[in-house]
């Protein structure tokens, strides 16, 4: 297969092509599997000795070879070509395997076009503000390698980044129109692949000894709260996540039947709210307890978690109220109460007995909790590296060990209580948050993650108690920061004591939130929104493509007249000279077309001797600029013409 | 009649520039996607797919921003063309199954250069060419000169996919220029006899083998002849002389068309008359042509070779 000369790729447009395919396909490095990356990076390599060598590229065969074994390696790793990470790992194996091929500028430009898209798929990843600059950087590189593709050989690589640079500064206009106008669509347009969420990090819907604590080693943002009301003391706020009813003997697990709809007296006035949750992949709103108004699509319930029908896969925002202080189910339905009594037979003997024996004793419920609860804060350690427990881990967690994180309080806490005969439960969630005082918004993340429990009785419903606060209030009074001891695995993000870099990062987090609520959060709502704001309420989406139609039409005819129509700049002295002639215009003598400044300056003389010296001055001032060696020197032109003008 | 021709004519109206200069304008240029521009657009359609299908808020941010690109591509690739200024040149004569040269002139009266430009009269002959900022710069666009005869220009596609690559601007530029197309020569043996030889009876012309003398050099000399040394003596100021020899065969040669096979074609015959010319110029004898309908006397040098061809290239005018 022969190509035509000028067809050919220039052999200095090569490096460009190897820069471009690097920067866009880097940052997958950090996701996808070495054996992968290995291979693009030697793919890679290979094109750039045979590109320094000047050798020939591969055959076709040989070629079809490494596709194919490309794809089997794939298809082994995935069980599947396509699918979310699937799909980037082919774009990215072909793209190293296109640099075997370049040929042609066709080639070139299919590895540019692939560029393009590789940049897409990070978006699958991370669409963070570091995300969207490297991209930013990737896009430029990338358009500078087209410009340098068909430049020809009188093009340089610094007037085409330049000239890229102009380029894409150019096409900003369209793209902010085309984003705020183009009709949105809330997608998936069809099925997404089973993969395309996968690795969020969150609660999951189970409990067991060491699943939170591993959740709290992570600094990930969870969700962010803007109150609209006074926002509640730190120790009011419990999110609530999955309430786990029926523990295995390790592991606690959520009721799947439906029950009766929650109960709930409120007993405080509500206080309103902003949510923006970020993705988890699960079903749950983590709202703040007791949630009293909750918007369409989002319902409780009968343990008073609310809930929506579709997992959240991406970032959402609810507008949601709490009443802080509420009665829950005072009348809770027999069934539920039987559930929330049993335990395993008999594992946990010494707990038992320990329960056991404070009923016979006689106590009260309140009293049997508050005998908990001085036991927890007698001689436990609250800590997130717990030592290992075995088959009777709630004995040996009270007896032996007693260290651990809240989801060994609150497990052995509902353990006691239900042995007790107390209907008990365990809540997950979160609990706390830090407030953000640039933006006023409540952070919270995975490592506020929390297991409280919750017991019910009788006349006064389901109660909130919380046994870690009696280990370490601190917990619950400021954070897990000040609960734990120093030393303890938590992000180092988390533990930042000086005061300029938390300010730094209060700064970080804030721009990050303004990102995630402006750009990342306009949505079809927020459209509607802005429109409305704009004066144009009750858009569908054929008036905006018109809208957006016109606007980008208008903006093309302004961009093509800014490109086209630009007037050259003219010479400083020439204006200096048209300065005076338009004085000398003033007098009624005008300069012919073919007439020489000299020949000018002749005329004044016999025509108005008054003038003749001074527009002498000016013509001799002009000629040395012109002619001289007046080096550019433009100040006795300036002066003769302001003296000329006097 | 074609229906082609007419419509290109009756689309793109066709005529004849002139000869003065011409300054493309917006209504003579014409832009389209390209092949990679189709390529692109695909890509950008899928992506936007891609970015609703996932709901990537930087996912349309980056689809639309590819999308301005493109517009501001487009934008970019007609401005290389705008205003760009085409002064028709000169034009060599050639012989027939040469390459004739058309020269035209390029200039660019902008700060930005203009890259990648490709100019091609003949499909299979782009020629490329880019012209500085501020700047100026000549092409030769090449043609194959198949028949002898003037040559026009056909219409010249200028081309450009500067800057990305993804629209293809192009223009037809008409210049009226013409290239005089030489027969073909043949070196066949001419037949001479109406060469009369004159022996050594026409003294000093042409003989090359004794040195006689010099005179004084007429315009019809060859520079070939002139004895530098000689006038340079003279410091320039006397007029520049030239080696006169004496002896050897002085020929003088008449080629006539009634003397070429008649049995041949009249390309053929043309061919013929044209080869012995050369032949002749090249050993400096002086020589005549004799057609149907025009007869130059004997004489030699670059002028009346030039004189002989053109005679032979128009042919039967």
């Amino acid at each position: 297969m022969s190509t035509r000369a000028d067809q050919a790729l220039e052999r200095q447009a090569s490096p460009w092509l190897f820069a471009s395919a690097v920067a866009t396909a880097a940052p997958h490095v950090s996701h996808q599997a070495y054996w992968l990356s290995a291979l693009s990076l030697l793919l890679l390599l290979w094109a750039v000795r045979l590109w320094w060598k000047d050798e020939r590229l591969p055959g076709r065969w040989l070629l079809i070879l490494l596709v194919v074994a490309g794809c089997a390696g794939i298809l082994i790793e995935f069980r599947t070509l396509f699918g979310r990470d699937a799909g980037v790992a082919m774009l990215v194996v072909f793209m190293a395997m296109k640099l075997l091929e370049l040929k042609s500028r066709r080639d070139a430009m299919v590895v540019v076009v692939l560029g393009y898209f590789l940049l897409l798929t990070h978006y699958l990843y991370s669409q963070s503000i570091p995300t969207g600059i490297w991209l930013l950087f990737a896009l430029w590189l990338l358009t500078t390698t087209l410009i340098r593709l068909h430049g020809g050989p009188s093009n340089t690589g610094g007037a085409s980044l330049r000239y890229a640079a102009r380029l894409c500064l150019q096409a900003i206009p369209f793209m902010l129109v085309l984003y705020l106008l183009f009709p949105r669509i809330s997608g998936p347009l069809w099925g997404l692949p089973s993969d395309a969420h996968a690795g969020m990090t969150g609660l999951s819907d189970s409990m067991s000894p060491g699943s939170i604590s591993r959740l709290a080693q992570s600094a990930d943002i969870a969700f962010r709260a803007r109150f609209i009301d006074a926002p509640p003391a730190k120790h009011k706020l419990y999110w609530r996540g999955p309430v786990l009813e029926n523990f295995d003997g390790t592991t606690w697990r959520p009721h799947t039947g439906q029950g009766a709809a929650a109960a709930l007296d409120r007993m405080s006035p509500p206080v309103r709210y902003e949510l923006t949750l970020e993705a988890h992949n699960q079903r749950w709103i983590l709202a703040l307890d007791a949630p009293v108004s909750l918007p369409e699509g989002i319902f409780l319930n009968a343990a008073l978690a609310a809930t929506q029908r579709q997992p959240v896969t991406e970032r959402q925002r609810f507008a949601l109220a709490a009443s802080l202080d509420y009665r829950f189910n005072a009348d809770e339905d027999p069934q539920t109460l039987q559930r929330n009594l049993s335990i395993p037979a008999q594992a946990n003997p010494k707990t038992r007995a320990l329960a056991l024996g404070w009923r016979q004793t006689g106590l009260r419920p309140e009293e049997i909790i508050r005998k908990a609860q001085d036991l927890f804060a007698a001689e436990f350690t609250y800590t997130l590296q717990p030592p290992l427990l075995g088959p009777n881990g709630i004995d040996e967690f009270l007896f032996v060990t007693r260290r651990g994180f809240c989801e060994h309080y609150a497990g052995a806490f509902v353990f006691l209580m239900r042995a007790a005969g107390i209907p008990a439960r365990v809540v997950t969630g979160y609990q706390g948050g830090e407030l953000n005082p640039l933006d006023g918004h409540l952070v919270v993340r995975q490592s506020d993650a929390h297991a409280w429990a919750e017991v019910w009785l009788e006349g006064r419903g389901w109660l909130r108690v919380d046994p870690t606060a009696s280990v370490s209030p601190a917990r619950i009074e400021t954070g897990i920061v000040d609960a734990l001891a120093f030393g303890e695995p938590l992000p180092a993000l988390v533990q930042l004591r000086a005061d300029w870099l938390r300010n730094l990062r209060y700064r970080w987090e804030a721009v990050n939130n303004a990102w995630n609520q402006h750009i990342l959060g306009y949505d079809p709502q927020r459209q509607r929104e802005l429109l409305s704001r704009l004066g144009l309420p009750d858009t569908d989406w054929r008036s905006l493509a018109t809208l957006m139609g016109i606007v980008c039409g208008i903006l093309l005819a302004a961009t093509t007249a800014w490109t086209l129509y630009q007037r050259p700049r003219i010479d400083p002295a020439l204006r200096l000279w048209h300065k005076a002639l338009r004085q000398l215009a003033r007098r009624q003598v005008h300069c012919a077309p073919w007439e020489t400044p000299m020949a000018l300056a002749q005329r004044v003389r016999e025509q108005h001797p008054e003038l003749g010296e001074a527009f002498q001055n000016v013509v001799d001032a002009y000629l040395r600029v012109r002619y001289g060696d007046a080096n550019d020197n433009l100040t006795p032109l300036r002066d003769a013409v302001a003296r000329f003008e006097q | 009649m074609k229906i082609g021709p007419y419509l290109k004519q009756l689309l793109f109206r066709w005529k004849s520039d002139g000869t003065g200069p011409l300054r493309l304008g917006q209504r003579r240029i014409f832009i389209f996607p390209s092949r990679g521009g189709l390529l692109f657009a695909l890509a950008l359609v899928v992506m936007l797919l891609g970015a609703i299908n996932y709901n990537l808020a930087l996912g349309h941010a980056l689809v639309f921003l590819l999308a301005g690109l493109g517009i501001v591509g487009m934008i970019h690739t007609f401005r290389n063309l705008f205003g760009l200024i085409i002064t028709p040149g000169r034009c060599d004569p050639v012989f027939a199954g040469e390459t004739a040269f058309f020269q035209l002139s390029l200039d660019n009266d902008r700060q930005s250069p203009r890259l990648a430009l490709e100019l091609a009269a003949d499909v299979d002959l782009p020629v490329s060419a880019a012209v500085a900022s501020l700047g100026k710069t000549r092409v030769r666009v090449p043609l194959q000169a198949h028949r002898r005869g003037w040559l026009t220009l056909p219409p010249v596609r200028l081309t450009t996919r500067y800057p990305l690559g993804l629209f293809t601007a192009w223009s037809y530029l008409q210049p009226e220029m013409r290239c005089l197309v030489y027969p073909q020569p043949v070196t066949a043996p001419m037949p001479t006899a109406s060469a009369s030889q004159r022996g050594d009876n026409l003294h000093g012309d042409g003989g090359q083998e004794d040195f006689s003398g010099f005179r004084e050099r007429q315009p019809a000399d060859s520079p070939r002849h002139v004895a530098w040394k000689a006038s340079a003596r003279h410091a320039g100021e006397g007029p520049l002389l030239i080696k006169e020899f004496a002896g050897g065969m002085q020929s003088e040669q008449v080629f006539d068309w009634q003397n070429t096979a008649p049995g041949v074609s009249d390309e053929v015959r043309l061919g013929m008359l044209a080869g012995g010319i050369l032949a002749a110029e090249a050993a400096g004898n002086p020589y005549g042509l004799r057609l149907p309908n025009l007869s130059l006397p004997p004489e030699r040098g670059d002028r009346h070779c030039r004189r002989c061809l053109e005679a032979l290239a128009l042919f039967p005018e």
